[in-house]
């Protein structure tokens, strides 16, 4: 019970994913700001945005709902949490693995999308609205292919359990190859789940003015924000564990592995906000379904067909 | 179901750089309506000239906007040099044009540097904004400040340009010329680029007429309204230069006129520097200006400048009078708007590169009812605000105000 109580909020859970989501935050805005020939940030900048944010007075404003607006970021922050818990990190097996725990952690990083989404629509503000409507036309665009991205190595694999998945893949380490497709799909779409460039249109700072969260402010705000860098942390480390399976067998080394692993994915992430101007939701929503939704079922025809081949 | 909602783009908003409100009507992520207000930065400034003499003026010129305050300060020299009869020395004219030409460098390269930010394209304001500091450093260098480089006087220029000045221009042309060409390229090759700016804000030939558009908006939809060629001034007559025209009439044209004008001005400061002669810097001026009135146009980096001066034989003008170029562009604005997404709203704003407080002038209140102009006086402002507290609880009428006097 305390060791269960140790690991949600301390180590891996709470505490020791909220620095990492920091430490990711200050490198990701370090590594775009290296790319665009800037200075950028010093290292404690994203934890001094925090704390500045959370000494804020919270205001709720007068048209939004009261109950779901303060809950809204507790739940969002909650929730990516919980699905850290479910994927392998620096071992071949999360915590607390179970058959089925991949469908659980894809519907745990569903949650803070609706989050989002809820959050601007019960803050009555136009701006808001117009960002949660988009939050969710890009949820329905994003979300079928990444999930497919996400299951087709685990029909492959033969299990619905992450850790199992990541069992056989480091077992057949040349297996990790045919899922390429799927590890592009997966990437891109990620962009558009963490609501970066060139899919962020739902906080698109010049047309809506910061979206779903214009009218958050405070430790509501500062909550929101550690969601969002959990929720970056979660996804890299998510598909570390599904499409980059190497593991040396040693803990401290498979520890090192895990960071560099979760830093590299980080940048291919900056290096497509870099590259990338933000895209119109139509051009999103075309983007999703004319080319990531084809790919991710030829990969789902190849990892089928090579199931009756290598079985 | 078809819900149409109205959200208003200022006049405090993320992407405008100065206020102005555009209240826009959607149907989903689409614009059914547009209507334009600018007017929340009237500055008198016209009023403030009359009150002064030339040389004071000038000041007050320069300042009219931050961007292109050499064409303003260039535009009205110009003006009470042809009231005075006065032709400026040769060298004077090269000088002018120089620093007109940086000052366009500067202002594209800043705007190169906003579309991509307003595009989500963060990268491309860092490069073209680095980029960009090397031209305000030659500014700094010239004319000794960053944006108001008072080197205009009435009847030439007031400062010479050395010899060392021109090879650090050019060392500094070389590089911009290299990393334009990069941005030319990806202009026109890179596919979000292209994907987000092509096809939206059009405005076609007839409709760029129709509404009067200048600079770099007319230039993309294919009429070649350039001052500097349709009516040339300073040096311009013996530089040899093209007007860049398009014909994509979307915001994607004017980026590539503009990006395609910076080669220009390049090739421009080149020749100029090269071709300049040995002469006074300024001329004579008398300081009573004779009786008359005189127009008189520059091209501003974003379109046609044009001041008038109506002279009344003392040493301070009776009237003057200027229309920034943005002033002309914002009448096809809510055209341009209409028929696309929300999502562009902000780059087809910026698309014509606006000057807001270069443009208001007066401003007379039009009651959105019945139509009729408000003219609102001190008194009956300071009552609407103790009417607006009291409604919310506050009572201000108590508060003493002191007498208001405006001096003129």
């Amino acid at each position: 019970m305390l060791m269960a109580l140790f690991h949600i909020l301390i180590f891996p859970g709470l505490l020791f994913l909220g620095v990492y989501g920091l430490i990711m935050a200050y490198l990701d805005r370090k590594i775009y700001a290296r790319l665009q020939n800037r200075q950028g940030p010093p290292w404690f900048q994203p934890l001094a945005d925090f704390l500045k944010l959370l000494g804020k007075e919270t205001i709720v404003p007068e048209l939004a709902n009261k109950k779901a607006f303060p809950f809204l970021p507790v739940l969002a922050l909650a929730a990516v949490t919980t699905a850290y818990l479910y994927i392998p990190l620096w071992s071949m097996s999360s915590l607390y693995p179970f058959e089925g725990d991949l469908i659980v952690i894809l519907y745990l990083l569903t949650l803070p999308t609706l989050c989002f989404f809820l959050g601007g629509w019960y803050s009555g503000s136009v701006y808001a609205v117009l960002g949660s409507v988009r939050v969710i036309t890009q949820l329905f665009s994003y979300e079928v292919p990444l999930f497919m991205a996400l299951l087709t190595p685990a029909l492959l694999a033969n299990t619905w359990s992450l850790s199992g998945i990541t069992q056989y893949y480091a077992a057949h380490p040349l297996y990790i190859l045919i899922n390429i497709p799927a590890f592009i799909v997966a990437v891109i779409a990620c962009q558009g789940k963490l609501e970066r460039v060139p899919f962020d249109l739902p906080e698109a700072e010049t047309e809506l003015a910061g979206g779903t969260f214009v009218e958050y402010g405070g430790r509501l705000y500062a909550i929101f924000k550690m969601a969002i860098d959990c929720e970056l942390v979660v996804v890299a480390s998510l598909i570390a564990a599904v499409f980059l399976p190497f593991y040396t067998g040693n803990p401290w080394a498979d520890f090192g592995l895990y960071i560099v692993k979760t830093i590299v994915i980080l940048f291919i992430f900056a290096l497509f906000r870099t590259i990338m101007a933000r895209i119109r939701i139509e051009q999103m929503v075309a983007f999703c379904w004319k080319y990531l939704v084809p790919l991710a079922l030829i990969q789902l025809i190849v990892n089928l067909l090579l199931k009756g081949v290598l079985a | 179901m078809s819900k149409e909602i109205t959200i208003p783009i200022g006049p405090q908003h993320p992407s405008l750089k100065e206020p102005g409100c555009f209240t826009i009507t959607l149907d989903g992520e689409k614009v059914v309506k547009a209507v334009v207000g600018v007017g929340y930065n009237h500055r008198g400034l016209e009023k403030a000239c009359e009150a002064r003499t030339y040389i004071q003026d000038l000041y007050i010129i320069e300042r009219v906007c931050g961007i292109c305050s050499h064409t303003h300060s260039t535009a009205f020299c110009q003006a009470v040099e042809e009231l005075a009869g006065v032709v400026i020395p040769r060298r004077a004219a090269y000088i002018r044009v120089i620093m007109a030409e940086l000052e366009r460098l500067h202002s594209h390269l800043l705007w190169l540097g906003i579309a991509g930010h307003e595009i989500g394209f963060d990268t491309l304001l860092m490069y073209s904004w680095r980029d960009r500091e090397k031209v305000l450093d030659l500014l700094a260098m010239l004319g000794g400040n960053r944006v108001n480089y008072g080197i205009n006087t009435p009847g030439g220029v007031r400062r010479d340009l050395e010899p060392q000045m021109a090879e650090d221009i050019k060392t500094v042309l070389d590089y911009i010329e290299e990393q334009n060409k990069y941005y030319i390229h990806l202009a026109l090759s890179e596919a979000t680029l292209a994907a987000r700016l092509g096809g939206i804000g059009y405005l076609s030939r007839d409709d760029a007429i129709k509404y009067g558009s200048v600079g770099p908006v007319s230039r993309a939809s294919g009429i070649p309204d350039d001052v500097r060629v349709i009516d040339q001034y300073a040096a311009y007559d013996d530089i040899p230069f093209d007007a860049i025209t398009d014909d994509h009439c979307d915001v994607f044209g004017r980026a590539v006129v503009r990006v395609l004008e910076i080669m220009e001005s390049i090739k421009i400061i080149r020749y100029a520097l090269d071709n300049m002669p040995d002469s006074e810097l300024v001329a004579k001026m008398p300081r009573r200006i004779p009786e008359g009135e005189v127009i008189s146009r520059t091209e501003a980096p974003r379109g046609e400048d044009i001041h008038y001066i109506r002279a009344n034989g003392t040493d301070k003008p009776d009237r003057v009078h200027v229309r920034a170029p943005s002033e002309a562009n914002w009448h096809a604005m809510a055209h341009m708007l209409e028929g696309d997404y929300l999502a562009d709203v902000p780059i087809i704003i910026a698309a014509i590169d606006p000057c807001y407080s270069c443009t208001d002038r007066a401003i007379v209140l039009q009651d959105s009812d019945s139509g009729k102009e408000k003219i609102w006086d001190w008194q009956g402002l300071r009552q609407y605000s103790i009417d607006f507290y009291k409604k919310r609880g506050f009572d201000a009428s108590q508060i003493k105000v002191a007498e208001k006097k405006i001096i003129i």
